[in-house]
């Protein structure tokens, strides 16, 4: 806790930014995604040879649905490998709507939400009798199940082939250019992390909490615990139904091939490598999982103009560090890059008298 | 008047009887104190009454209202509070946030207007928060670790929590299992008087399940006499200390015995 903080009301004490210098950062870091990201942007793409801009735009869309499994698995404590295929739905939906049904994206985006969110609720179901490893099985059999309706039904999701989607205008707006995208991308994002880090602060968020920690004396204090898992299933449905909804959109084709098993891992790796039930965990774990491949890609491709031979032989180096790094990263910090984040923070409140 | 009454209770595992046709009565602002030795089936009365078990006959009712079918989480919303005799409290939040967690069923505000926070919600949040601060953690004087992750606290502590809760669920009865369990003697005072304030300031029914005997002779007014799922006797503390049955069924009649009654 900082110093010199003397809150007189119970208001000022329950506010989530304490000292005017946090909210001095905060406000500066917004600033900066707004209007130095885009300028930073084209500079830095060509140091690192890619598309930085690019990259942004789907760390956003991956934030988003990272908040929404972490609220899930991180705050209740219920696993799902079905966030894959649920982000398929809000795709899908949000494509079908506006594509086919011709609904201005103001509608499909949020009805790709909450149709994902009624997906996911079905599939939420067996939560309240199975936990742990049993879920895990339950929810993925969500996930194969969805994947077969998407690659099968062809009428409606194009089969193997996908559908093409348009990019969106909002009031005559047309958001056709990644940096257009971005803006909009960065707003729900803002939303979707304010409306997270509310929600844990009051009534809801703590209940979900209390079912992760304890479930029987939730149900004690009078916790119904259907009622939350199943809105727990809701509410993160509808984030990466959002999520969903904004890639196909941004990704200007959709198919069945983008919202596999392996999305669904990667989804869990990210809030579990990022920090379970911290908002922030969600935002880091996005940001290295989606950061670290490309990031990999430099050394390797420098490495296949010098010795041309080992990137042939090692053609997977890049999954392999990959892999290590996540495997390294466990054990070293179980507890997510923001539980390292919050040491780094206390260590230098003090600094350099931390006695 | 009666505000919890048992009737005929009855409970078994398999072939073990657990409850043997318990029959009790608590009256509205009483200290009621349930004793036996270990495995008798006092706890199983709790959780009888928490509806974590179903007993096979015998019908609870409180306040007139039969509870016996209800869902466990609608009993808290009747003012049915308990506490753990193992430390059930949520380990990852933080001393606040679990006694806030204790109001649940008395917040109004879903998840939109938390998660907007905003107008009602936002004044609901700050009301909870006053009366957590001013009516509970000043009660039990924890005022010092409210911002502490519970799981990092020691266990005499952990069992104020733990009652902290179980005071925000605003409860017309508590519940207390053990509560003195692994406590030492200032623990154990400092928890008696908490009990009593309870008891006196705010006129809660306190049901106590308790192996301290010379803490359930001195606050208890009617004291309830377990042993195998079978009343034994039941009377006023005075009455217990000298009844025969007791002390041979539950104490063993042994000399250490009558000094563990405070005789």
């Amino acid at each position: 806790m900082p110093t010199g903080l003397f809150h007189t009301t119970y208001e000022d004490d329950e506010k989530i930014f304490h000292t005017l210098w946090v909210k001095i950062w905060m406000g500066g870091l917004i600033f900066f995604l707004f209007a130095g990201l885009p300028f930073v942007a084209s500079p830095l793409s060509s140091f690192f040879g890619f598309s930085v801009q690019h990259m942004a735009n789907m760390i956003g869309i991956f934030i988003i649905g990272a908040h929404g499994l972490n609220l899930l698995t991180g705050c209740t404590g219920q696993i799902s490998l079905g966030h894959g295929a649920f982000m398929g739905v809000g795709a899908f939906t949000s494509a079908i709507l506006f594509m086919k049904a011709g609904w201005p994206f103001w509608f499909s985006l949020p009805a790709a939400g909450l149709v994902t969110a009624g997906v996911g609720m079905i599939f939420g179901i067996p939560s309240l009798r199975l936990r742990g490893l049993y879920l895990a099985i339950a929810t993925m059999a969500a996930q194969f199940i969805i994947d077969y309706a998407m690659r099968n039904w062809t009428s409606l999701t194009g089969g193997s082939g996908g559908l093409n989607v348009d990019r969106p205008s909002i009031f005559g707006f047309a958001l056709d250019t990644d940096l257009r995208y971005y803006y909009l991308i960065l707003v729900v994002v803002i939303l979707s992390t304010i409306f997270l880090k509310n929600l844990l602060r009051t009534k809801t968020g703590r209940a979900m909490v209390a079912i992760r920690d304890r479930y029987l004396s939730a149900e004690i204090m009078g916790v119904n615990l259907f009622k939350y898992r199943l809105l727990a299933f809701g509410i993160s449905s509808f984030y990466v139904g959002v999520a969903g909804g904004l890639f196909a959109h941004y990704n200007l084709v959709v198919s069945d091939e983008h919202f596999t098993m392996w999305l669904s891992i990667q989804y869990l790796a990210m809030v579990i490598i990022g920090g379970l039930g911290h908002v922030l965990g969600g935002i880091f774990g996005t940001i290295f999982m989606v950061l670290l491949p490309e990031l990999l890609r430099i050394p390797t491709e420098v490495l296949s103009n010098t010795y041309p031979n080992i990137f042939a032989i090692f053609g997977t180096l890049r999954e392999l560090v990959f892999g290590l790094v996540i495997i390294l990263f466990l054990i070293f910090e179980p507890d997510g890059l923001a539980a390292r984040w919050h040491t780094i923070r206390a260590y230098w409140k003090l600094w350099p008298f931390s006695y | 008047m009666a505000q919890l009454e048992i009737q005929d209770l009855r409970l078994s595992f398999g072939g073990l009887t657990a409850l043997n046709g318990i029959s009790l009565s608590v009256d509205t602002g009483e200290i009621f104190a349930i004793i036996g030795p270990n495995g008798a089936g006092k706890t199983c009365i709790l959780n009888c009454i928490c509806r974590f078990y179903h007993p096979e006959e015998g019908r609870i009712t409180f306040e007139g209202k039969e509870i016996t079918n209800f869902a466990p989480h609608k009993i808290a919303r009747l003012g049915i509070a308990r506490t753990f005799q193992n430390i059930e409290l949520f380990q990852g939040m933080t001393v606040l946030d679990n006694i806030k967690l204790g109001a649940h069923v008395h917040l109004q505000s879903g998840f939109l207007a938390g998660g907007i926070y905003w107008g009602k919600a936002r004044k609901e949040e700050t009301r909870l928060r006053r009366e957590v601060e001013e009516q509970i953690i000043d009660l039990l004087e924890i005022q010092a670790i409210r911002k502490k992750i519970v799981g990092t606290l020691p266990y005499g502590l952990q069992k104020r929590v733990e009652l902290a809760r179980a005071l925000a669920m605003r409860p017309k009865i508590l519940l207390l299992d053990e509560p003195m369990a692994g406590m030492n003697l200032e623990e154990t005072e400092d928890m008696a008087r908490f009990i009593l304030d309870i008891n006196e300031e705010r006129g809660v029914t306190i049901v106590l399940i308790e192996h301290d005997m010379g803490v359930v002779m001195d606050v208890s007014d009617r004291v309830f006499v377990l042993d195998f799922g079978t009343k034994i006797a039941e009377g006023p503390p005075e009455e217990i200390q000298n009844n025969e049955r007791v002390i041979n069924a539950y104490l063993g009649g042994s000399d250490a015995a009558f000094s563990k009654l405070g005789m």
